[in-house]
């Protein structure tokens, strides 16, 4: 077994752990390593050749290995270390990793500071309970994804989508270019999970029906998928009885949701956001654990790839200050409670001393949409902190909302700001 | 008729893959056709993967006889052919005051059966030992023997080390009719064709009936698929000590709450009879009894805990008990009719016939013996199935020893499981080569974790298709007619209407 030291390692090269890893070589951190299970660079951004990627970043529309390669080229010109085909099998609260590959076998890195960037994985049949058979021809959209762009293989003919999630609407479009039938999109919920603006492009725009209230009954079939018995679901997701409609097809794709995953974190001692389901962190986006960070997706579903970038430079920024023992030691804590309408906010605690230095911007998705003009509100002790106004909110599109060093002295002796989404 | 055996095995669940076990140790030419693309993939790889102490049976039946002789046989079964197997011990819990006399009456019929290292638990030394448990727990019963295994990986190692010692394994071969001379069974037709043979053996689990009638033995003897649903809880999640009973009810010994060999829960089953002898499909109102039974003993267990569901039938008989004065009409038949020279028949093996499939093995043996076959042992029988390597039960010392012989070890392609290449590609050259995608998962555990194979699904099929040298298309979940995968993109279709 191999024993190497690193300032920072970062666990996964998504969009977060690319950002993560860039920023902590430009914040002065000398050793940085990326580790990769894959063989190559960019994660789940290879198999999203769609665009929509980099407008807020590059003001650019780019597809999704263009969006990579050029944080992959930057890696590269950094003289960032990587480490692919590798899998990162334990993780340790002392920041220890132990990997496996083919060429090195058993190996282990001991880093000042970690940067956890595993991104997410696909909620699964099993966890929405779909009753029926188990034949082949049941796929998570992001499985199909990979089958259709990067290994150019058809996992069927004529498909159903359960969920409406930004990959499931995306697929349907990618699989009716490919000469596939798309018969319908079914959401449980009474609106969409994914984007409005995959809505629009990938749904509308190839007349492939959504249907919101209604899920899979049933999958019907031994081998193969043969059909799914489609139903509509009242206020509290209940099945209607007469409402089943029998829909012929060879695929059920699954696009029900993003699960941040965070099986290493545990491991390292992390604390997880039961709502969240990744990590409690401060604006560094530093965990309970000293000097392990966490970047990006594994730390909440993002909506937009574009804000992942932004999330993993300050993780790794965060991480290189770390390495180097600058990073402030917070001494003011304060909670981030999510208040009314809203499901979570990120970051979970905050530091009014760090706040005085430099602007702090809060995440946030709702619970229920409000299709009004609405107002983002921070309130601490009863006090308004800060207000903006946006158009609308949808919990599929996460909200933001900055603090600015002025509003520092606000929070001083604060224990707790609530972030509330109000009807203007 | 083109081959010729001394035994043909028809049906190769764990019944089947035990009788050809412990048969190959004698100079037999021995074929085990199963109609599946795999061995134990119906019942034997869908139960509650237990190993039952033997209380439960009727006192009397074959079923308790089978069971409780079977017991002592599984520690070494399982150090001889190296599967999962680990003595637990069991509780039955009995949930408030009312329930505590069931508890006296198991000791009983457990005693009345030959069951030993029973004793009774308090309420308060059950919460002490599994913290989970119901606070209204009112005793246990625990037996010792009680076991958790790898039903799969037993009837695997079974099958591997009956191939080991000469048996011949037919895989997608499916039994249609016996071919009978002057009342006596000399061959067996298949899909496959014709094979002849001295003696068959019945072991056709939720089919017995089918093969049995076919010989004119007990037309009466039918097989009444009872399916039993299941969950399966992440084990990151939720972890139980032990296995727990609830007191059993008339049907069946109720839903429980099991740890298993791979540390996750496991919630279950329903007991409903059915008509199909196929239909595995679960729904919603079995999921939701299994979830409220098993929250009876362990009110913690949440639906977000689970992370797959899967459905398994027993292959319920209606044969009656034929000890003088018991009245049981479901037992095991285990027998040489006397209707028809050359068959030994089995039917009804339904629970606890996988607990019980070592001793109805050694019972076949007996039979075969009774009847005049000479059954002269081989010199060089190997009763030794070796294992084959699992990363993640590994030490980082043997990983780093088993990588520098086999680099493919070094690959992870199941991340949730930690199953690597090396594992998958030798499963595919294994002496039961795996050849689907549940072939590869029943063997390795791959898949099964939180991701439910939605990270290694495009890898596994990749890594199958070059190793069995075929395109991608054509693998398949589970033997033919199940392909994952349709065409290549950018094929121009003809028109779909």
């Amino acid at each position: 077994m191999t024993e190497q030291t690193y300032d920072v390692v970062v666990v996964g090269s998504g969009p977060g752990g690319l950002a993560a890893a860039i920023a902590a070589k430009e914040n002065g951190a000398e050793k940085v390593l990326i580790i990769e299970r894959d063989i190559e660079l960019g994660g789940i951004l290879l198999q999203c050749i769609h665009n929509g990627f980099g407008m807020e970043v590059f003001k650019e529309d780019l597809p999704g290995p263009s969006y990579a390669q050029r944080f992959i080229q930057q890696v590269s010109e950094l003289g960032i270390d990587t480490l692919l085909d590798s899998m990162v099998l334990e993780a340790t609260p002392q920041r220890r990793l132990y990997v496996t590959n083919r060429k090195g076998g058993i190996s282990t890195f001991d880093a000042k500071a970690l940067v956890f960037a595993m991104g997410c994985r696909e909620r699964t049949r099993a966890q929405i309970r779909v009753p029926g058979t188990r034949p082949a021809g049941v796929y998570t959209a992001g499985t199909a994804q990979r089958w259709v762009n990067v290994e150019g293989f058809m996992p069927g003919k004529r498909f159903v989508i359960l969920g409406s999630g930004d990959i499931g609407m995306i697929m349907a479009r990618r699989l009716t270019l490919e000469g596939a039938q798309v018969e319908r999109v079914l959401e449980i919920m009474p609106y969409l999970s994914g984007l409005s603006r995959n809505y629009v492009q990938c749904l509308q725009d190839f007349n492939i029906p959504l249907h919101l209230k209604h899920t899979v009954k049933n999958i019907i079939g031994n081998k193969r998928v043969e059909a799914v018995e489609m139903a509509a679901v009242d206020d509290q997701r209940r099945i209607i009885p007469g409402s089943e409609e029998i829909i012929p097809c060879d695929t059920l794709l699954l696009s029900v949701g993003l699960i941040p995953e965070n099986e290493l974190s545990r491991q390292a001692g992390v604390q997880i956001d039961p709502v969240t389901g990744g990590p409690l962190v401060d604006s560094y986006f530093h965990t309970n654990v000293p000097g392990v960070f966490a970047a990006g997706n594994v730390v909440h579903v993002y909506d937009l790839v574009d804000w992942v970038t932004g999330a993993g430079k300050e993780a790794g920024r965060g991480a290189a200050l770390y390495a180097m023992g600058k990073l402030p030691a917070g001494s003011s804590c304060i909670t981030v409670r999510a208040g009314n309408n809203v499901r979570y906010v990120v970051p979970q605690r905050i530091d009014a001393q760090v706040l005085e230095q430099e602007p702090i911007s809060l995440q946030f998705r709702v619970s229920q949409p409000i299709e009004a003009p609405v107002w983002l509100e921070a309130v601490a002790d009863g006090n308004s902190i800060t207000r903006r106004s946006v158009f609308y909110a949808r919990p599929g599109e996460m909200l933001t909302l900055p603090l600015k060093p002025e509003m520092a002295d606000g929070l001083r002796g604060a224990k707790e700001i609530y972030i509330h989404v109000n009807e203007r | 008729m083109v081959e010729k055996y001394d035994v043909i095995i028809i049906g190769g669940g764990v019944v089947g893959c035990m009788t050809a076990r412990f048969l190959s140790r004698y100079e037999l030419d021995i074929l085990l056709i199963e109609k599946a693309s795999d061995i134990g993939s119906a019942t034997s790889a869908a139960n509650t993967a237990l190993v039952h102490p033997g209380y439960d049976p009727v006192s009397g039946s074959l079923k308790a006889r089978m069971n409780v002789a079977a017991v002592p046989l599984w520690p070494g079964l399982s150090a001889e052919l190296n599967f999962n197997y680990e003595r637990s011990g069991d509780y039955v819990v009995a949930i408030g005051p009312e329930e505590l006399p069931k508890l006296d009456e198991l000791f009983e019929r457990g005693k009345r059966n030959g069951v030993n290292g029973m004793h009774f638990v308090s309420g308060d030394e059950m919460r002490r030992r599994e913290p989970l448990m119901n606070p209204d727990v009112s005793g246990a019963l625990f037996a010792e023997t009680g076991s958790i295994c790898d039903p799969f990986g037993a009837t695997l190692a079974a099958a591997e080390n009956a191939i080991m010692n000469g048996v011949t394994l037919m895989r997608e071969t499916a039994f249609e009719d016996f071919i009978i001379q002057d009342k006596r069974i000399v061959g067996v037709r298949t899909n496959r064709g014709d094979f002849s043979c001295r003696w068959a053996i019945n072991c056709a689990g939720l089919y017995s009936d089918f093969v049995m009638h076919k010989a004119g033995v007990r037309p009466d003897f039918k097989i009444t698929p009872r399916k039993g649903e299941y969950l399966i809880l992440d084990r990151a999640e939720f972890q139980l000590r032990s296995v727990y009973f609830p007191v059993p009810n008339e049907v069946s010994k109720g839903i429980l709450a099991t740890n298993t060999v791979h540390g996750n829960a496991i919630l279950g089953p329903t007991a409903h009879e059915q008509v199909d002898r196929e239909d595995k499909a679960n729904s919603s109102d079995g999921l939701q009894e299994v979830m409220e039974g098993a929250r009876k003993l362990i009110p913690a267990i949440e639906p977000r805990h689970v992370i797959a569901t899967f459905a398994g039938l027993r292959a319920a008989g209606n044969a009656p008990c034929d000890t003088p004065g018991v009245d049981y009409r479901h037992d095991f038949i285990v027998e040489i009719p006397a209707e028809v020279r050359g068959l030994v028949n089995l039917g009804g093996i339904e629970s606890p016939g996988l607990s019980s499939s070592p001793a109805i093995a050694l019972r076949v043996i007996d039979l075969l013996r009774d009847a005049g076959e000479p059954l002269k042992e081989k010199k060089d029988w190997n009763p030794i199935r070796p294992a084959r390597p699992r990363f993640r039960h590994m030490s980082y010392a043997e990983r780093q020893a088993v990588i520098q012989k086999d680099d493919r070890y070094g690959r992870m392609v199941c991340r949730c499981e930690n199953v690597t290449e090396g594992e998958i590609v030798a499963e595919v050259h294994a002496p039961i080569p795996a050849n689907s995608y549940d072939a590869i998962k029943r063997r390795t555990w791959l898949g099964t974790g939180r991701c439910q194979g939605g990270f290694d699904l495009p890898r596994v099929t990749h890594i199958l298709a070059r190793e069995l040298g075929q395109s991608e298309l054509e693998m398949t979940k589970k033997g033919p007619g199940s392909a994952f995968l349709t065409r290549l993109t950018k094929q121009v279709e003809e028109s779909h209407d």
